[in-house]
């Protein structure tokens, strides 16, 4: 791993008596692309808006490059941020734009026109420098916005859901665009989002807020295939969540039913949940699965089939290929490591939040 | 047949709009002294008017008055909008309504309550007085034509000025000043025509000695209506309507910049 680059240390902050992020530790390092990723109001743009210097904290302390720059203004910390929605200067063409930062700093004109060519090539619209912002797709304003931030040569970008509205397709294509810049400019990329799959597409690492506090941080993988509690487990894709109990090591009981799992150290008879990924249930003859169903929906989802599965008193939901209509008796087997184990949650925060998509 | 009726419904409309006004135009070139009779085309009330010494310092007056106290009303209300924007909802809205009562009062009773007001400071009335009470009711003006620009305003743009190095009297003048700037002009255009078409309240703050065009047009009248008059009121009315068209065509074109920006 690199070395830090930023630590926040016991950050605290509330509005009005509302308590939004409690004693916040985070630690970034350098050219890491991070995401804070999290439901509205979990906290994420109030800590990104902390690292910019937005919003100052009511307690703790942000550690940058080994100085404390709690105090420091935005306009004099090493980092710039890519707003929400664009921001982009109307009243100014987009070389303007991108000339905005380094005018400030007084650099030369040559310095600066230099400036204004690799920002405009590194994000694609080459042509466009006499362009005013308003005759500019959404797509393009972002990408100008990305221009007009890093020709500051910040050592973090920050991004404030900078995809948020652009339509889908055009959003996976800037997710590739934005892996790209981040490894031409070798920077470190702090980007905020509620989209899960955006965070698992781009992030190095993935920081899962809820209700103020962090949920779990690590790699998309780990995230995903080891969510630490039901809300992580809910927010990162489908998932079947089963009450379940852990009779002894690698041996659990769900729904009447034993299994056998991988995981180990939590103890005898202990009440827990289990994490199941749709696409971990397999589907059999009813003879060969250990617990039997009945499925009862079938949705067709490009990719794979979508079913939802009746069977010992819980609908499982079930992603595969292979269809089986409804009305059909299955049985259902799980592999034993992809059986996720997870403490029963110990405190409202960490309660799993029902998340409509 | 519909669309005739309308369009005769209209032109009666306009017809009994204008025809006061435009009376008053032609009789401004009549060159027969009594009103019943046409004798025929001339300019000699305009010449005339030019030559007389009171009429030209009731215009300077005029249009001394309206420019400063629409520049300073501009400068008050510009301050006054960027302050309230930063205010929570409810605090800004129960202003909002503060500032546009003067706007619907009466204004024989603004008029009256500014003279009250003059006199129990012990001011001495005359431009000083007419100045004041003119900042005071262009300013509700001035908000009501910045406000809604500044709520258009994208909050982030200020904040990104911050990110990009600038300080915050920079960010304010490069980035939200030049998108306040239409309705900060059309603010002073507004000020400007309503300073100076206003004869209530001028009529109670200007003390002896001092005359605006109104107030001058207002003196002559008891004594008899001289064509001259006429000549002055046409004046007037063109510089005020082509005011008004300006203010008008600044919000026009920021439509059109919207437009556009929608088409493409």
């Amino acid at each position: 791993m690199e070395k830090e680059l930023i630590q926040l240390i016991d950050i605290s902050k509330s509005f009005d008596g509302q308590m939004v992020l409690d004693d916040l530790n985070l630690n970034i390092h350098e050219n890491e692309f991070v995401t804070l990723l999290g439901p509205s109001g979990c906290g994420k743009t109030t800590t990104l808006r902390i690292l910019g210097g937005f919003t100052s904290p009511d307690s703790g302390r942000i550690i940058f490059d080994g100085t404390d720059i709690t105090n420091i203004p935005p306009n004099r910390r090493q980092l710039n941020t890519v707003f929400q929605k664009y921001a982009l200067f109307t009243h100014m063409t987009i070389a303007e734009n991108i000339a905005f930062g380094l005018k400030i700093k007084k650099k030369s004109k040559s310095y600066i026109e230099d400036k204004i060519r690799y920002a405009l090539k590194l994000v694609n619209l080459e042509d466009y420098g006499n362009r005013m912002p308003g005759s500019l797709s959404g797509g393009q304003q972002q990408r100008i916005a990305i221009a007009r931030a890093i020709v500051n040569e910040p050592k973090v970008l920050l991004l404030d859901e900078p995809l948020g509205a652009l339509d889908l397709k055009l959003r996976q294509e800037m997710q590739y665009e934005l892996i790209r810049m981040k490894n031409e400019l070798g920077i470190t990329f702090v980007y905020v989002t509620h989209d899960q799959e955006e965070a698992l597409t781009m992030s190095d690492t993935i920081v899962v807020m809820n209700q103020g506090y962090i949920q779990q941080i690590g790699s998309p993988e780990s995230i995903y295939n080891e969510p630490e509690n039901a809300f992580v487990a809910d927010f990162i894709g489908d998932s079947n969540i089963i009450p379940a109990t852990m009779i002894e090591d690698k041996l659990v009981n769900i729904l009447g039913t034993r299994f056998a799992c991988v995981d180990t150290g939590f103890g005898r008879n202990k009440p827990v949940d289990v994490v199941i990924r749709p696409e971990d249930v397999n589907l059999v003859a009813p003879d060969q699965g250990a617990i039997q169903g009945v499925v009862t929906h079938l949705i067709f989802k490009g990719v794979h089939y979508e079913m939802e599965v009746m069977a010992a008193g819980f609908e499982w939901l079930v992603h595969s290929t292979t269809l089986f209509p409804v009305g059909k008796e299955v049985g259902i087997q799980v592999d034993p490591f992809n059986i996720q184990i997870m403490n029963k949650p110990e405190s409202e925060d960490e309660e799993a939040v029902a998340i409509d998509i | 047949m519909k669309s005739t009726a309308k369009n005769i419904y209209t032109a009666l409309i306009f017809l009994f709009l204008y025809a006061p006004i435009a009376t008053l135009m032609v009789l401004s070139f009549n060159a027969s002294k009594t009103r019943s009779k046409w004798g025929g085309f001339t300019f000699k009330w305009y010449s005339s008017l030019f030559r007389n010494d009171e009429i030209l310092e009731a215009l300077g007056n005029t249009l001394l008055i309206a420019f400063v106290s629409a520049l300073v009303a501009t400068v008050i209300g510009t301050i006054a909008c960027v302050a309230m924007n930063s205010m929570k909802r409810r605090s800004r809205t129960v202003l909002m309504g503060i500032t546009n009562i003067p706007m619907l009062n009466a204004e024989i009773v603004t008029g009256i309550s500014l003279m009250l007001l003059f006199i129990s400071m012990g001011l001495r009335f005359g431009l000083g007085t007419i100045l004041l009470s003119h900042i005071t009711f262009n300013i509700p003006y001035v908000i009501l034509s910045i406000m809604p620009r500044m709520k258009q305003l994208n909050p982030s743009t200020y904040e990104a000025a911050l990110d990009l190095g600038a300080s915050h009297t920079t960010a304010f003048f490069k980035v939200v000043f030049p998108d306040l700037l239409p309705g900060i002009l059309s603010g002073f255009l507004m000020a400007f025509t309503m300073s100076l078409d206003d004869f209530i309240i001028t009529h109670f703050t200007k003390g002896a000695g001092i005359d605006t065009l109104s107030t001058k047009i207002y003196t002559e009248v008891k004594k008899g209506i001289k064509p001259e008059m006429y000549a002055l009121s046409t004046l007037i009315f063109v510089t005020v309507l082509i005011l008004l068209l300006l203010v008008n065509m600044a919000p026009a074109k920021k439509f059109r910049d919207v437009s556009e920006r929608r088409k493409s």
